[in-house]
């Protein structure tokens, strides 16, 4: 075994079959899809199979509505900006506390912009109060932005339902569905959502590819312009290799729909319940009967993820965690924050996310060593006592800076 | 992932002196509400002599966190209460062979946890005047509330302005748009308003395109700017060895275990990082040229 991959959600390797299918892209068939002359023809063709692929996953009706972009932020980004420009006279955005920061910090920006975004508040599971979502929408909103199912919990917001209380108040709705799409079956054309972001490397296709899904009839404004490329809804020449990849990913995440909600669901399951029933003072986070069939978050009081991570890692175990100190910013996961988790938990949350790739021997190996590890770091924490954490007359309380 | 030394990792990985120590007189409990971190050093002292003569730690957080702890209790043990106070997080930091810039914090709040014990064992109120805000500048390592403060104090309105008076910005510039942000909010309590212009980097302060032999060849020129100084002392300097952003030196003669040798080492770590316009670390090379020559192949 060279390592234990337990972390998904953060990307992919990307499939065998989908490296191979994207090669002759670099060499053989290096045309450019906008040229007359045949080499470009063929690229062209293979661009418009991928769509088609694409189309097939989402359940579009259209494959015109899927246009190719470099990654789910710039998906995530065109629909926030197209959505505030193609209707300049409402001022106002609702999102959710949960986000991705692709959506957050674009949020925050047009904020100052003068923009009054709405944050929908979570409660200790990460569910949505609908009745709050029911009274921001009105005619002075340009669009909602909510995603399909969370990085961090894996849990579902009601996606479905909030487009379509959107529609009715006539407000544009956009999901960013990263984590969602290739995991969950998704089927748009029956749906009222009107924007739609995923991206390939979360499901076994290369980085640097995104789609933005487009619903016909919606009013649309380029964050890119300079070519008719993707109809002119996103200049640039196409990553063709990429497209053609994400394409033969869609397909293969199609056929591996049953096994990833049958069979990961139940790796995930077993891991979950093993490291509960061997972890005291450990729970899962989230919305745990309604979510990502890959994804597990546990919380380990009293104890910090980094450190939890670097020694998984000496196993060649690799997860993730919602620690402060394991992002770039020192921030502490603003998921755990809004659902109101202690921090003596929620820097111990660690992150497991399956794959169709992920084997039982594998999640064997991680439910046998996690217990000592955690072991290891409460024996020097200032919370933990002998045999659990410190009594409260006792308890520890540090002077803060 | 982060940049951790080996000596980092080692330190986390095998802590000294992790646990409680049952018949501790002096007790420190901080916290850093910035990253959530907390640490509990429990220190032995001897009131007659006032020396330290065992120390152990708690710590809830991180790698470098742990490692920090680590590293202050093995510094500590031994010293006199008063040479321990002189002890500086860029002491912590050295012995680790350094940190990375977002990771300094750790080793503050080691330097917090052994003022709070001594106070907590000297019978005084232990106060933190201390407070961190979010990291802006990632070459130079300044956060938001030292530039907020700096802004304010001296009624700085620009970015060059800040670039003087922190440093920070003044490497490769991604920062600015940070400082902006803190410009206009502190410009508009004193009822001014910020007028964005580009910004001309200080020529000294552009990371200069260098090959090594030449870096090297700086590196020195500064060495030999405060040579004349530390021989004034009867001490001197001598470059050891140059691996990426991490200065090896060795201070002789008098400077060589100097009370003020933390205090040296950090001003001329400055002098480096203002000359290459990039964030070095400068380690004394006896905490690290050995193990760090004898681990490599």
């Amino acid at each position: 075994m060279d390592g234990i991959y337990l972390d998904n959600n953060a990307t992919t390797r990307v499939d065998d079959a989908v490296v191979a299918a994207m090669l002759p892209f670099f060499s053989e068939q290096f045309g450019n899809p906008s040229s007359m002359h045949s080499f470009g023809n063929k690229v062209g063709l293979a661009i418009k199979k991928a769509r088609m692929q694409v189309q097939e996953l989402l359940g579009a009706e259209h494959e015109s509505e899927i246009i190719f972009t470099s990654c789910g932020t710039e998906s995530d980004s065109t629909a926030l900006l197209s959505a505030v420009k193609a209707n300049p006279e409402k001022k106002e955005i609702i999102t959710t506390v949960l986000e991705h920061p692709a959506i957050l910090a674009q949020c925050s920006h047009l904020e100052k912009e003068g923009y009054k975004i709405h944050t929908l508040k979570v409660d200790e599971k990460g569910r949505l109060d609908l009745d709050e979502y029911a009274r921001l929408l009105s005619d002075r909103v340009a669009v909602v932005s909510a995603m399909w199912a969370n990085n961090e919990t894996g849990s579902y917001f009601p996606v479905l339902k909030m487009a379509e209380m959107a529609h009715a108040a006539g407000v544009l709705f956009h999901s960013d569905a990263v984590q969602a799409v290739g995991k969950v079956p998704i089927d748009l054309k029956n749906s009222k959502i009107d924007m739609l972001s995923l991206s390939g490397h979360k499901l076994h296709a290369p980085k640097g590819i995104g789609v933005l899904y487009l619903k016909r009839g919606v009013r649309f404004r380029p964050l890119l312009r300079g070519g008719n490329q993707e109809r002119g809804r996103r200049a640039g020449t196409e990553n063709t290799a990429s497209i053609v990849a994400l394409g033969v990913a869609c397909e293969l995440a199609q056929a591996a729909m049953h096994y990833e909600n049958t069979e990961v669901r139940r790796l995930r399951d077993k891991l979950e319940a093993g490291i509960l029933a061997r972890v005291p003072r450990a729970f899962a986070t989230g919305d745990v009967d309604n979510r990502l069939p890959n994804t597990s978050n546990i919380a380990f009081e009293f104890i910090e993820g980094e450190a939890i991570l670097l020694l998984l890692n000496k196993f060649g175990i690799a997860a993730s965690s919602g620690s402060a100190c394991t992002s770039g910013s020192l921030e502490p996961s603003h998921v755990m924050r809004a659902m109101g988790i202690p921090y003596t938990a929620a820097h111990g949350t660690t992150r497991f996310s399956l794959s169709r790739y992920t084997t039982e021997a594998e999640i064997d190996r991680v439910i046998q060593v996690t217990p000592g590890i955690v072991a290891q770091l409460r024996k020097i924490s200032p919370y933990w006592g002998e045999t659990g954490p410190v009594a409260e007359d006792k308890a520890f309380a540090p002077v803060y800076a | 992932m982060w940049d951790y030394s080996d000596k980092v990792k080692e330190h986390f990985f095998s802590p000294r002196n992790a646990g409680a120590l049952e018949d501790a007189n002096a007790v420190g409990d901080v916290g850093s509400l910035n990253c959530g971190d907390a640490l509990r050093l429990m220190l032995k002292v001897d009131a007659d002599t006032q020396t330290i003569q065992d120390a152990r730690f708690q710590t809830f957080g991180c790698g470098s966190a742990i490692a920090s702890s680590s590293a202050l209790t093995e510094i500590i043990k031994g010293m006199k209460l008063d040479d321990a106070l002189k002890v500086s997080n860029q002491d912590i930091a050295d012995y680790l062979d350094g940190l990375p810039p977002e990771k300094m914090h750790c080793s503050v709040m080691g330097r917090e946890a052994l003022q709070a014990a001594i106070a907590n064992f000297r019978g005084e109120v232990w106060n933190d005047d201390h407070e961190e805000g979010a990291l802006i500048c990632k070459c130079f390592a300044i956060d938001a509330v030292l530039i907020e403060e700096t802004v304010r104090a001296n009624s700085l309105s620009t970015v060059e302005d800040v670039i003087n008076y922190t440093k920070a910005g003044g490497g490769c510039s991604s920062c600015h748009e940070g400082i902006e942000e803190i410009l206009v909010k502190v410009l508009a309590e004193r009822g001014e308003t910020f007028s964005p212009h580009n910004v001309e980097l200080p020529e000294a302060a552009k990371p200069a395109k260098l090959t090594n032999l030449q870096r090297i060849k700086r590196i020195e020129s500064v060495l030999d700017s405060v040579r004349p100084q530390l021989q004034r002392d009867h001490g001197d300097i001598e470059l050891v060895d140059v691996d990426g952003k991490t200065i090896y030196v060795n201070m002789t003669g008098a400077c060589a275990g100097c009370q003020m040798e933390a205090m040296t080492l950090q001003g001329i770590q400055e002098k480096l990082m203002a000359d290459l316009g990039e964030f070095v670390k400068l380690v004394p090379s006896r905490a690290g040229s050995l193990s760090r020559a004898a681990s490599r192949p």
